[in-house]
């Protein structure tokens, strides 16, 4: 069976700088993968270059068996890719309503699935109207969840959904994660929180230093007395 | 009394050219950061479509179609040929580029065409006066307001209700957020040229109407007048480059009226200064642009 995301070996430079260095990890279909690791340890950009925002300077980004490297975000979209990026990066400027219809535009029947997208996430039909920039971290984390489910992906890229918010907010958002992953999605999981991220996923990867310092089951990892020490402090 | 509304036309008329030549610059600069010296040339270009278009023998309202589509078809052209390769290029070395586009055309239409104005001869009915309640207006001012009022209206809705709209608001806020969505850029950007390259047509037959001939800098000084407006108004914001266009007109109108003879040198000068002292206190101009707070 091919994997959801299947990323080998990938680089990734900005200028002479190496932020990403070999790195190789997968995605299966139907599982959440937690990408995990400190400040600065690459997360980001390789998220970033999965999304076809990073120039890829080596290496290889297949989706669902197809080779993407390289490729230009709106064909990765189309290959069935979606992000909830770092920042949550939600149109400030637009209504809640705009921000999905927008994000619906690249696929079809955009009316169905925001009706879907404001019953899964009332507070979201509740301001439907307001400007996304008024909304509070947490609404704004929804808006961005919602607004990648928009083009019905199959793959979901979540980049620090919990950075930020009210405790109570982030169960909501690892709620929802789980009910994504038992629908079926694929999720490629970032977080600086390794202890939630590890209950969810059921493979990680730890970056340091823009290459890959330990993977496995979460066991493992959270039985790894030195990566608990070095990397996964919650 | 009859003055004083005849100047409000004149400044209303005048104003909303500025405001759609403003509105043009915003609308590009707020979504590519490029500060379009050549927007002029925009303009110039439709003036010669009109005046090619007569000259062949075309219906006014024919010709007036042709400047128009002229415009649109110059700015995309230049966005193609010029500004796309120069896509995520810094501030200044996209104004340089818009710098070396505007000469390139300048030269283009002082050789191809002729270095000295050209005539454009619309119907007589067009430039005729009316009176209401006894106050005699100019045809083409009045149709001028109209005009821009209705630009403007369509504009509006345009962004608000409409998905590329949505998506140029958006390209303006966070472009690459827009990319990761899977929307085409290029297309967005595209949409913007035109609408930019439309406005500056619409300006262009107002302008010929008004003045009844073409030059190579006849889109120069207006655009001039446009860059002060989108500055005044907030470099990047839409609505403040409509306002900002409608007070540089209505300024320029009034000192022009009511300014002692002694005076009249220094209108340009009057009204720059009152652009200063306007910016001095509102740095970020009379209707700041929302800019994402990402860096």
């Amino acid at each position: 069976m091919t994997d959801a995301l299947t990323v080998h070996d990938l680089d990734v430079r900005y200028g002479p700088v190496r932020a990403v260095r070999g790195v190789s990890l997968s995605v299966a279909k139907g599982g959440v993968t937690a990408l995990l690791g400190a400040n600065g340890a690459g997360k980001t950009t390789t998220v970033m270059a999965i999304a076809g925002a990073r120039r890829v300077s080596g290496g290889q980004v297949s989706i669902f068996g197809a080779d993407m490297t390289g490729a230009p975000e709106d064909a990765i979209v189309r290959a069935g890719v979606a992000i909830s990026p770092e920042g949550r990066r939600v149109f400030g400027a637009l209504s809640v309503e705009d921000n999905l219809t927008l994000a619906g535009s690249v696929a079809g029947d955009s009316e169905a699935r925001k009706a879907a997208m404001m019953a899964r996430f009332p507070i979201l039909g509740e301001r439907r109207r307001q400007l996304a920039g008024l909304l509070s971290g947490g609404e704004q984390q929804m808006l961005a969840v919602a607004r990648a489910l928009m083009s019905a992906p199959r793959l979901l890229l979540m980049d620090e959904p919990s950075l930020g918010l009210a405790p109570q907010m982030i169960d909501q958002i690892f709620t929802i994660i789980e009910e994504l992953k038992g629908e079926g999605l694929s999720i490629l999981l970032v977080e600086q929180n390794a202890a939630l991220a590890l209950e969810v996923a059921d493979h990680a990867v730890v970056l340091a230093n823009g290459a890959v310092a330990a993977a496995g089951t979460p066991a493992d990892l959270a039985g790894n007395a030195v990566l608990r020490a070095a990397y996964l402090a919650a | 009394m009859e003055i004083l509304i005849q100047q409000i036309v004149n400044a209303l008329s005048l104003g909303g050219v500025y405001a759609m030549l403003a509105l043009g610059l915003a609308i590009v600069f707020s979504i590519v950061r490029l500060i379009n010296f050549a927007h002029g040339e925009i303009m110039t270009f439709g003036g010669y479509g009109i005046f090619l278009a007569l000259l062949f023998g075309l219906p006014p309202a024919a010709a007036v179609l042709v400047g128009l589509l002229a415009s649109i078809a110059i700015a995309l052209t230049m966005e193609r040929a010029a500004f796309r390769a120069m896509r995520g290029a810094d501030v200044v070395s996209l104004l340089i580029t818009s710098f070396a586009v505007s000469e390139i055309l300048k030269v283009l239409f002082q050789n191809g065409i002729s270095a000295r104005p050209v005539p454009i001869t619309f119907p007589p009915s067009w430039s005729g006066t009316y009176e209401v309640a006894g106050v005699t207006v100019g045809v083409v001012p009045t149709v001028s307001i109209i005009v821009t009022l209705v630009s403007l209206t369509g504009l509006t809705v345009f962004l608000r209700r409409t998905v590329p709209g949505m998506a140029m608001r958006a390209a303006a806020e966070d472009i690459e957020m827009l990319r990761l969505l899977g929307v085409r850029a290029n297309r967005v950007v595209a949409v913007a040229f035109l609408l930019s390259g439309l406005l500056a047509g619409v300006a262009a037959v107002i302008w010929t109407a008004q003045r009844g001939s073409v030059d190579p800098l006849m889109g120069f000084f207006p655009v001039l007048k446009a860059f002060i407006a989108t500055v005044l108004g907030g470099l990047g914001s839409l609505s403040g480059a409509v306002l900002g266009g409608f007070v540089v007109g209505a300024l320029e109108v009034l000192t022009q009226a009511f300014l002692p003879d002694a005076l009249a040198p220094y209108r340009d000068a009057i009204v720059l200064g009152g652009v200063i002292a306007v910016l001095l206190l509102r740095p970020d101009g009379l209707i700041p642009a929302a800019r994402s707070a990402r860096s």
